[in-house]
């Protein structure tokens, strides 16, 4: 009988090159995503060092942060079509295969990842991108890394780096109606804090993560770094085999059935051992929104913002206070009672065609509120041309939402899609820091319902009884 | 990268949890292609105001933190985005020590890739250099043969580093050139390795 082990475990074990005692191994990388904003750098380095990309077909590039979603064949800001142009050359000079713009598989680079079958179970990937952990939904051991790494991966295929702990993180229950995957891991964070995963790997384990789509998923693997972990990951089953079979880079036939064998043995064992555990009974999750500016400073929608009065401790008072100035809130208010002027459905988290269909789905030929400027930005040209067929574009267009081009967009703000100065936007996004939406925004983090229900109401609402 | 053995320098608090790497360097200086001049952006909407004046009420603009390279401040020091950016600011503006009681992951491996050390002291250290540093004209000196912080007083701690994130700093190594010597055991393992 053979010890039982974690997925991490074995993901590890099959992808380390060379280690030696005292040292962090070489470990190998399947899979290399790269997008515009944290590469040009690295093949600068290359260049400089008279270096090649090691494996061009093990990595992929697209453009997706910078990228306008309104007229995008036209790129005003000039140091934008830079990095962009810069990215493009890049990509010829050594050989990377590139969805750039205009290409009918160009998008955020975490939904075209697992959309085009270039995600699966067991590889390793990085991404010069934090949230590179979506692709741990698919059993893949997946984490951000800095533009130095990126530059060492291109030229190496590996990444020197220290086995990680391992965090079960367990949920069980039944997720209520009007509840979604993007309201446990608010639930998650709010409960154990911005950084509980630091220094480990998330696996997110039990009957409501089973239970959830490969959407779901990938929303709470996405937001694993919001809980300080650089990967979480759920161990592979019928669900991840079934959402690969017939993807364009799958494997076909034969292989495919090798492949699936492989992927499926990859599940943590019974009776592996944890470093840590955490628990969260998903029945008792209520819609989450964010009040302040990180992703824990969150409330169940039926309560009030807190009051900087109650804190336990002096340095939690000052936050609160700090966050409730920013915010602009008074202590005490119900959220349901905020109003807000701009509505942002879009994301790495939340930015798939299933999003969107539970974002449209609270409408029933209601319409956007007058105060309310509302945006829903697809996750890929995919995502778009699949949403359209079912129609979704235009509810969306009737109810007043505008329709937009695929990229980043208002998540981060980079290429101008942006919320005001003390506006209030409703996001489905994945991080509520100051000035994250633009200058001076106040963001609230929320499902793709509880966005599309804030965007009629003009302010937050319980979307179960809306 | 410059190598980094010992290093003396005025003390720059900053007393908050959780800062970001967005709080460090927004968004929009990210647009850039190169590595350099990023230190000017550094910690940009808390320093300049919306017509790009400098906010008084953000302590980094206070004289008596003029020529600052030691910064200390809060837990979680550097969560959020992966943008390498943020130690390329710190590193450009004259920070080659970050002090706090915990770090980012992330952001720690890119801090000791370009040269600046993240000292991981406890929470109690971490107070009483913040309290000391506030008064201002307060020195440390960190020294990374000996994993110690020190001040012209009675202050002594030692710190924790892995071993390898060391030898990089005090050697100014390329990383990339130390893992080619391990180049054949790179193509050794790919002959054998499958990936569907």
């Amino acid at each position: 009988m053979t010890t039982p082990k974690t997925i991490v475990e074995k993901i590890w074990d099959k992808n380390v090159v060379y280690e030696e005692e005292g040292k962090p191994a070489i470990l190998y990388i399947d899979l290399h995503l790269v997008h515009e904003v944290t590469s040009p750098q690295a093949f600068e380095g290359l260049r400089l060092k008279d270096r090649t990309v090691r494996q061009p077909k093990r990595t992929f590039a697209t453009m997706d942060h910078n990228v306008p979603t309104v007229h995008a064949n036209v790129i005003k800001d000039e140091i934008s079509k830079l990095q962009m142009d810069t990215l493009r050359k890049n990509c010829e000079e050594f050989s990377v295969p590139l969805a750039g713009m205009g290409h009918e598989h160009q998008g955020i680079v975490h939904v075209i990842g697992p959309e085009l079958g270039l995600t699966q179970p067991g590889k390793t990937i990085v991404c010069g991108d934090s949230h590179t952990s979506t692709h741990g939904a698919f059993g893949a051991l997946a984490f951000g890394i800095g533009t130095s790494e990126v530059e060492h991966v291109l030229a190496t295929q590996t990444v020197w780096q220290q086995k990680p702990k391992t965090l079960n993180v367990q949920i069980d229950g039944t997720l209520g109606t009007g509840v979604t995957a993007k309201d446990l891991i608010l639930a998650l964070i709010s409960k154990y804090g911005v950084n509980f995963g630091t220094g480990y790997v998330l696996e997110y384990t039990g009957e409501a993560v089973r239970n959830l789509s490969m959407e779901g998923r990938m929303t709470i693997c996405n937001m694993s770094i919001e809980a300080g972990a650089r990967a979480g990951l759920v161990s592979p089953d019928e669900t991840t085999v079934n959402f690969i079979e017939g993807r364009l880079h799958a494997p076909k036939g034969k292989d495919f059935e090798q492949a699936k064998q492989m992927w499926l043995s990859l599940r943590s064992d019974e009776g592996a051992v944890y470093d840590k555990t955490v628990t969260l009974n998903a029945s008792e999750v209520e819609p989450q929104v964010t009040w302040g500016t990180n992703p824990a400073q969150c409330i169940p929608i039926n309560s009030q913002v807190p009051n900087p009065e109650t804190a336990k401790t002096e340095n939690d008072k000052n936050e609160i206070k700090h966050a409730l100035y920013y915010m602009g809130l008074e202590p005490d208010v119900n959220i349901t009672d905020v109003p807000i002027q701009h509505v942002f459905i879009g994301s790495c988290t939340n930015s798939r065609v299933e999003d969107l269909e539970q974002a449209a789905s609270v409408i029933h030929g209601r319409k956007v509120n007058d105060s309310v400027t509302a945006i829903v930005v697809p996750g890929s040209q995919t995502v778009k041309r699949q949403a359209e067929e079912k129609g979704l574009d235009k509810l969306f267009i009737e109810a007043g939402f505008e329709w937009r081009e695929p990229g980043c967009s208002m998540c981060l703000a980079m290429n101008g899609d942006a919320v005001p100065p003390n506006e209030r936007c409703a996001s489905t996004s994945n991080r509520n820091f100051e000035g994250r939406q633009g200058t001076d925004a106040r963001t609230h983090l929320v499902s793709p319902e509880m966005a599309a229900a804030a965007a009629i109401a003009g302010h937050f609402v319980d979307v179960r009884s809306f | 990268m410059e190598p980094l053995k010992m290093h003396t320098g005025l003390v720059y608090p900053l007393n908050r949890s959780n800062v970001d790497t967005d709080q460090i360097i927004p968004k929009q200086f990210l647009k850039r292609i190169s590595r350099q001049g990023f230190g000017q952006y550094l910690f940009y909407n808390w320093r300049f105001d919306e017509k790009d004046r400098p906010r008084e009420d953000f302590s980094l603009n206070d004289p008596k933190y003029k020529g600052t390279s030691i910064l200390v401040g809060g837990e979680n020091f550097g969560c959020g985005s992966s943008r390498e950016h943020a130690p390329w600011a710190l590193e450009d503006y004259g920070f080659r020590i970050i002090i706090a009681p915990s770090f980012a992951d992330i952001f720690y491996n890119n801090c000791t890739k370009n040269g600046i050390l993240p000292v991981v002291l406890t929470e109690d250290e971490v107070q009483t250099l913040i309290d000391n540093a506030e008064k201002g004209d307060y020195h440390l000196t960190v020294d990374l043969e000996n994993k110690a912080v020190t001040d012209n007083h009675s202050f002594k701690a030692t710190f924790d580093l892995a071993e390898y994130s060391r030898q990089m700093l005090l050697n100014g190594w390329d990383e990339i050139s130390v893992t080619l010597t391990y180049e054949d055991k790179i193509t050794e393992f790919e002959k054998e390795h499958i990936v569907y």
